[in-house]
């Protein structure tokens, strides 16, 4: 069985190298600064007994006051999952740290939140639309998009 | 002399007869040597995720039939799997076990159609793809007798499924089950040693172990590379632990350990099939689960190891009878990141089977 680590498990592991990081913990996951995702991200991946060598999934969510950023990670090497949370409070022009240079599996997830949630990932290698064509105005998942019909 | 030499582009696709759906890919060529390749997609974008955003949670069953549309009962398990979780329901055992057998029958016929297409793009042209579709359509008709439909199930409900298997099914499939092992053993004699199909996929289009999972590839994609993972056992749901099954891996990730990967899966799916029905338990297949479900407000997140990869389904409620978000972790997707890496070098003719080898359907890369 795949062993979920708890967010407050996760926070304690966490708290030595990154004191000032997460910003709250909740049953399954631990929101961080987004400006520290980066390197939590990196400590995760490498730091033995971690080893979250595999990026599984990563989920745009638009919570009108803020975007979330939800990465599921998971250990092929110790069966072990986790989910990191990162909160994005631009509409305006919204950025974040792309994880293409940790995880190359990031790079097409990445052009989807792009296309769909108008997300930029600074540091990603190509950046652009993937499933709409380059002249769609908007970003059909933002809860305030409206096809002007 | 020297001769003068420039690359050009080369459109495949979309409509092309092996980019197996709306597909294009734009090749940088100096010769027939591949120099560039750029995955284009979206053409079957119909915005299944938006749309999920306005359906109630048992409107959108029928949407995730049509994700990957060759194997739509791993996608319904994985959809309900996601929803039982989000709202705490629990599943009859009977239904718990019918399901798994649906989902290796899934399994099974998912894995027909991409070795014959496989195989087709080798240049076996159209013979054992007619054999592996002879047993599909058994498969499909036993589909048929349980939810009227060859393609789009949308058979399983949250806490069971839509109806109890009629009568003619467990004598249906005990007769397919005990012919199957036969019948891979058939495709086996007729593909995997044939000197053609050897010479097209040994040591081409080879993806290590650390870069498939660098890439987030799962499914056999990622075995064929020798990792052994697979969430049947890694991290099992459903019934699958009461089983026992082999997970089939590669050795060098090429081509054809893709394809080996995926014949020896049949097999175990044989196997499970076969040790489910013997102990099939009697009682109900539903549960009694509100038209109009509201699970709690919050999140969860469900994967299931469908016939292509990790198919995961990320579920956000705010209380309502309508999803706030739903998303899909959509393997094809993800396994389409090796495609520019893994063609990089080789002629166009193997671009087409190494595209063929990781087996996509773009239903599911596009949603």
């Amino acid at each position: 069985m795949t062993l979920a680590l708890s967010g407050e498990d996760l926070a304690a592991k966490l708290g030595p190298k990154f004191p000032e990081s997460v910003i709250k913990t909740a049953k399954d996951s631990v929101l961080v600064k987004t400006g520290d995702l980066l390197a939590v991200a990196s400590f995760l991946k490498s730091e033995p007994g971690f080893e979250f060598d595999f990026l599984c999934s990563i989920t745009g969510v638009d919570y009108k006051e803020y975007f979330e950023l939800v990465y599921q990670l998971t250990s092929i090497k110790n069966n072990q999952s986790l989910v990191v949370k990162a909160q994005c409070r631009d509409r305006e022009n919204p950025v974040m740290p792309s994880l293409t240079g940790l995880w190359q599996g990031a790079d097409f997830q990445e052009r989807e939140i792009f296309d769909l949630l108008g997300i930029k990932f600074e540091g990603h290698p190509s950046l652009t639309r993937i499933f709409l064509w380059d002249g769609f105005k908007g970003f059909p998942l933002r809860k305030d998009f409206t096809d002007g019909t | 002399m020297v001769l003068k030499t420039e690359q050009y582009v080369l459109n495949i696709g979309p409509l092309h007869p092996s980019t197996h759906g709306v597909f294009r890919l734009r090749a940088t060529l100096d010769g027939e040597v591949i120099v560039e390749l750029e995955p284009v997609f979206g053409y079957l974008h119909r915005g299944l995720e938006k749309l999920g955003e306005s359906y109630t949670y048992k409107q959108s069953i029928c949407l995730t039939d049509r994700l990957d549309y060759l194997a739509s009962m791993s996608n319904n398990f994985g959809y309900v799997l996601a929803v039982e979780k989000l709202a705490g329901i629990a599943v009859p055992e009977r239904a718990d076990v019918l399901r798994v057998v649906f989902a290796e029958l899934q399994r099974i016929v998912s894995h027909l159609v991409a070795l014959g297409a496989f195989v087709n793009d080798c240049g076996a042209f159209q013979t054992p793809i007619l054999y592996m579709f002879r047993e599909r359509e058994k498969i499909l008709d036993l589909f048929e007798m349980c939810s009227g439909q060859r393609l789009t199930y949308n058979y399983m409900r949250f806490g069971g499924l839509s109806q109890d298997v009629p009568e003619e099914f467990m004598p249906a499939l005990r007769k397919f089950i005990a012919e199957m092992d036969a019948h891979i053993d058939e495709y086996d004699r007729l593909v995997s040693m044939n000197e053609i199909f050897l010479a097209r996929t040994r040591g081409v289009g080879i993806l290590t172990a650390e870069k498939a999972i660098n890439i987030s590839a799962s499914g056999p994609v990622l075995r064929g590379s020798g990792v052994k993972w697979d969430l049947r056992k890694a991290d099992p749901y459903s019934v699958y632990s009461r089983y026992e099954f082999d997970i089939p891996t590669g050795t060098v990730g090429d081509c054809y350990d893709r394809y080996q990967v995926r014949l020896q899966e049949m097999r175990q799916s044989v196997r499970i099939v076969r040790q489910a029905i013997e102990k099939l338990p009697e009682g109900p297949v539903t549960t009694k689960v509100s038209l109009n479900l509201k699970p709690p407000a919050g999140e969860a997140y469900a994967h299931v190891e469908a016939p292509k990869g990790e198919l995961g389904f990320y579920l956000v409620s705010d209380g309502t009878d309508r999803p706030y978000r739903w998303h899909v972790r959509a393997p094809s997707l993800m396994n389409l990141t090796a495609l520019r890496d893994l063609c990089i070098g080789w002629k166009i003719a193997d671009a087409i089977v190494i595209f063929g080898s990781i087996d996509i359907t773009m239903g599911e890369v596009d949603r």
